[in-house]
């Protein structure tokens, strides 16, 4: 079987620093795929090679049997990638609810090629919100939410594209440890029913319980990539983690 | 209310006002009346791009002097009439906005915003070394007294007044059906957070595109009939500074992010205008300096416009 | 076949000469734009308002132009401080820097060039030094000391400049608030004084340039809107922030407007420096030597 997302020798460099440098992951359809590393590894750099948001230097991205060289980071939305930003970015003009129509209304609709009418479009919205337990918020607009409300409009949105694989990029950052659970829990329904996730996070028991895999990216390569069990007790990786 | 029942309502209006200038019998109505309208159809265009999109075109006088100079050529090449020159001028200006933007939209908009400054200096410059159109001598264009519609004789510059007003009407409907639009809504996502926009699927560069053709393309229709009303066309007067400033001055001061904030500030700020330089001649310096110097302070203490600040004021009454 | 020879190494000194002094008016903008990020249009306004001020003072008390642009620098970096202060307070915290930020400078830059109109009039302006008139001639080449004593005057800021940006803590946090606020942050230093003081020094430049620009030519208020291209032109062909890049830009800029001056006409150089720009951006962003 194929995996639906291949990521083949990615190289990306910021002037004469290099951020990613020849990252090969392979993510099968349905898998729960864990992504760690110290700060400034090149996680989120590589969720935006990947994305389409920056581009890579080198190597290319397949997905879904597809290669995505040249697509724009709209056109892979389209095609079923989706992510959350570790930093959120929401539409600050718009309320939450409107936050989520522009992914129904240009990637969903845009791709299904049909006319959902109006009040279909509120009330998948609204049970968006409610997945993330945000449905009392809706017509609030994203600047009187908290960091942590604000993570959740993020991953809301990211979901709102109904992709076939969701990138979560740090969601849980500041969450209590029953919103965690929440949110956890809520992942693991998206994967029952088919997404596949890739789950980069710090909060390692969130990483642990959830993932099927766990891969780790220090300093721009790949040091580990396996059962998360057997990775946490590679020492390359317990030395990045600790230092030496 | 959709497009149609407000296009409608526009064109009632414009006929009122019209009825209302008749009534007057004073020419220098028609005058002031027709830059006015010019100033709220570019400051509409501008805000499509600028106010809806968040990327900034300080080049107006360009698109503008473009259609302006469109006719310029038509009429030694081939004379059309004003309605087909506008139709001329909007197609020139809009391929121009388009290539424009297909080079310089995938970087930053602030990348855009030079670019623009950079394309108003380069017109300027291809304009005044050619000759054909006059070049820096300028060009006359004879403005007939009367035009013959149908069986009706139209005094000419009441003539250019109505042109105006129906492309003011146009101009207004389409940023209106815009903004409440599924392309509006992508728009606003553009300017809150592009990168944001892209991810949740939305094609930015069509639409940024699709914005500065139209806006190119209606600053065109606004300059095609310039060489006509004013009857002698130098370079320095189409590309004029004020073009650039009143068309960003006037969306900002009235309001950005509504099809109204521009009507307003283009009526208060043409009809102050005018009323200055006709009656107190302060002189058209002072005139744009007063502009320049609302803008900034507009910007600084009220960034969304008069219409932020009535908006404002009504959000604290509903609130008490 | 002389004259040609003749004609066009002269072009390409006068190119030179020209590029120096491009370097200096492109400094300050290399410093606002880019390392602190600011899209400060206004530039060539203060330039040409440190021309006026040369002017004036030339004029009324036959001071040397450039011993007026010094003794202007602590008045102009401080209105450089002040217009960040409030640029800071009313655009950067609020994040609303993209449209806001461009429409006020937007609005600096014309209110300045029309307030000089209503002062001095359109009428071109001048200055009166010793130095203004007379050439060296070396062979061939002809070097007017009009353009060559700004040259070298704008290539010794430069130099310093650069100095300062490398050699002094100031110079390296300015470097660093460019790159990583939040290092700068942890280093103790207040980002936004360091790039208050770097924007003052931005616009201290502009005294200088203002004062070299009425010595090489004529001036009018409106002269400032062909620098504006030229500037940005430099600085995105340089590539943003590198100090080398720009020297070069502005080199290679010069010799190609003395060029197409000399061999096409004067009234197509505008369009020169603007044709660049659009190119560069259109095809190569990053610049000659890019980050």
């Amino acid at each position: 079987m194929s995996a639906l997302l291949h990521v083949d020798n990615i190289s990306k460099r910021f002037g004469g620093f290099v951020a990613l440098d020849g990252i090969e992951l392979e993510v099968q359809a349905g898998e729960r795929l864990g992504l760690i590393g110290p700060n400034g590894s090149g996680k989120s750099t590589l969720v935006n090679c990947i994305c389409g948001t920056l581009q890579n230097e080198t190597g290319n991205v397949t997905f879904d049997g597809h290669k995505l060289d040249g697509l724009a980071a709209h056109q892979r939305t389209h095609r079923g990638l989706a992510r959350s930003f570790q930093l959120p970015r929401p539409f600050h003009s718009m309320s939450l609810a409107d936050n989520l129509r522009i992914p129904l209304l240009y990637t969903v609709r845009a791709r299904e090629g049909m006319l959902h009418a109006h009040s279909d479009l509120g009330a998948r919205c609204h049970e968006l919100l409610d997945m993330v337990g945000l449905a009392a918020k809706a017509q609030q607009m994203p600047r009187d939410l908290t960091q942590v409300e604000m993570r959740k409009l993020e991953l809301a949105r990211a979901m709102a594209a109904e992709p076939k694989l969701l990138i979560a990029d740090e969601a849980m950052a500041g969450l209590s440890h029953s919103e965690i659970e929440d949110i956890l829990a809520l992942l693991v329904r998206l994967n029952e029913r088919g997404i596949t996730v890739i789950l980069i996070e710090h909060i390692m028991s969130a990483v642990m319980s959830f993932s099927q895999r766990l891969a780790v990216l220090v300093s721009g390569r790949k040091v580990a990539d396996g059962k998360p069990e057997d990775v946490v007790r590679d020492p390359e990786v317990v030395r990045a983690y600790l230092g030496q | 209310m959709n497009a149609a029942k407000f296009a409608l309502i526009a064109f009632f209006v414009g006929l009122l006002v019209l009825a209302f200038a008749h009534w007057l019998k004073i020419d220098y109505f028609f005058f002031a009346g027709y830059t006015i309208l010019q100033f709220t159809v570019l400051a509409t265009a501008w805000n499509i791009l600028g106010g809806y999109c968040g990327y900034v075109n300080f080049g107006s006088a360009a698109f503008f002097a473009l259609g302006a100079y469109s006719s310029v050529f038509m009429h030694k090449v081939y004379p059309l009439p004003v309605p087909a020159l506008m139709l001329v001028g909007a197609v020139v200006s809009g391929i121009v906005g388009f290539g424009m933007g297909y080079l310089t939209l995938r970087l930053r908009g602030a990348f855009f915003a030079i670019a623009t400054l950079a394309l108003a200096v380069v017109l300027q410059t291809l304009v005044v070394n050619w000759d054909f159109v006059g070049g820096s001598r300028g060009a006359y264009i004879i403005r007939p007294e009367t035009i013959d519609i149908g069986s009706l004789q139209v005094n000419y510059i009441e003539y250019l007044f109505v042109l105006m007003l129906v492309l003011a009407a146009i101009v207004l409907t389409t940023a209106r059906t815009i903004e409440r639009s599924q392309l509006g809504f992508g728009f606003a996502t553009i300017r809150d957070d592009e990168m944001a926009a892209e991810a949740s699927g939305v094609p930015t560069l069509r639409l940024k595109l699709i914005a500065t053709t139209l806006s190119g393309a209606f600053m065109g229709m606004a300059g095609a009939p310039f060489p006509y009303y004013i009857g002698y066309l130098q370079p320095s007067s189409a590309f004029g500074l004020e073009y650039a400033v009143n068309s960003i001055a006037m969306p900002m001061i009235g309001g950005t992010t509504t099809w109204i904030g521009p009507l307003i500030g283009s009526l208060l700020l043409g009809t102050a205008q005018q009323y200055t330089t006709a009656y107190i001649s302060l002189g058209t310096g002072v005139n744009v300096l007063i502009v320049g110097v609302i803008l900034i302070v507009f910007v600084i203490i009220a960034p969304n416009g008069l219409v932020g600040l009535v908006q404002e004021w009504l959000r604290k009454r509903r609130k008490s | 076949m002389d004259i040609s020879w003749d004609l066009l190494i002269n072009a390409i000194t006068a190119g030179l000469l020209l590029g120096g002094f491009y370097a200096a008016v492109t400094a300050g903008v290399s410093i606002s734009f880019g390392m602190l990020d600011i899209v400060n249009i206004a530039h060539p306004a203060f330039i040409i308002l440190g021309s006026y001020i040369a002017y004036f003072f030339n004029i009324n008390f036959g001071i040397d132009p450039i011993i007026v642009s010094i003794v202007a620098l602590p008045a102009f970096y401080a209105l450089g401080a002040l217009v960040y202060q409030v640029y800071y307070v009313s655009f950067e915290k609020r994040g609303q820097e993209s449209l806001r930020g461009l429409a006020f400078f937007f609005g600096l830059l014309f209110v300045t060039e029309v307030g000089l109109i209503l002062v001095f009039g359109v009428d071109y302006r001048y200055v009166e030094a010793a130095y203004i008139g007379p050439s060296i001639h070396l062979g061939l080449i002809e070097l007017p000391l009009r353009m060559l004593v700004p040259c070298v005057v704008a290539l010794a800021m430069f130099a310093a400049l650069q100095l300062f940006v490398t050699r002094t803590f100031l110079g390296r946090a300015i470097m660093a608030v460019s790159q990583d606020q939040l290092a700068l942050q942890l280093m103790a230093a207040d980002p936004i004084r360091i790039k208050r003081i770097a924007f003052g020094l931005s616009i201290a430049t502009a005294s200088i340039a203002g004062a070299l620009l009425i010595i090489i030519q004529p001036i009018e208020p409106s002269v400032g809107r062909d620098y504006i291209g030229r500037v940005f032109a430099i600085c995105v062909l340089g590539g943003l922030g590198s100090m080398p890049g720009t020297l070069i830009a502005a080199f290679l800029l010069g010799v190609v407007e003395s060029l197409t001056s000399t061999f096409y006409g004067p009234s197509w150089s505008p369009a020169v420096a603007f044709g660049f720009l659009l190119l560069t951006l259109a095809f190569r962003p990053a610049g000659l030597l890019g980050r």
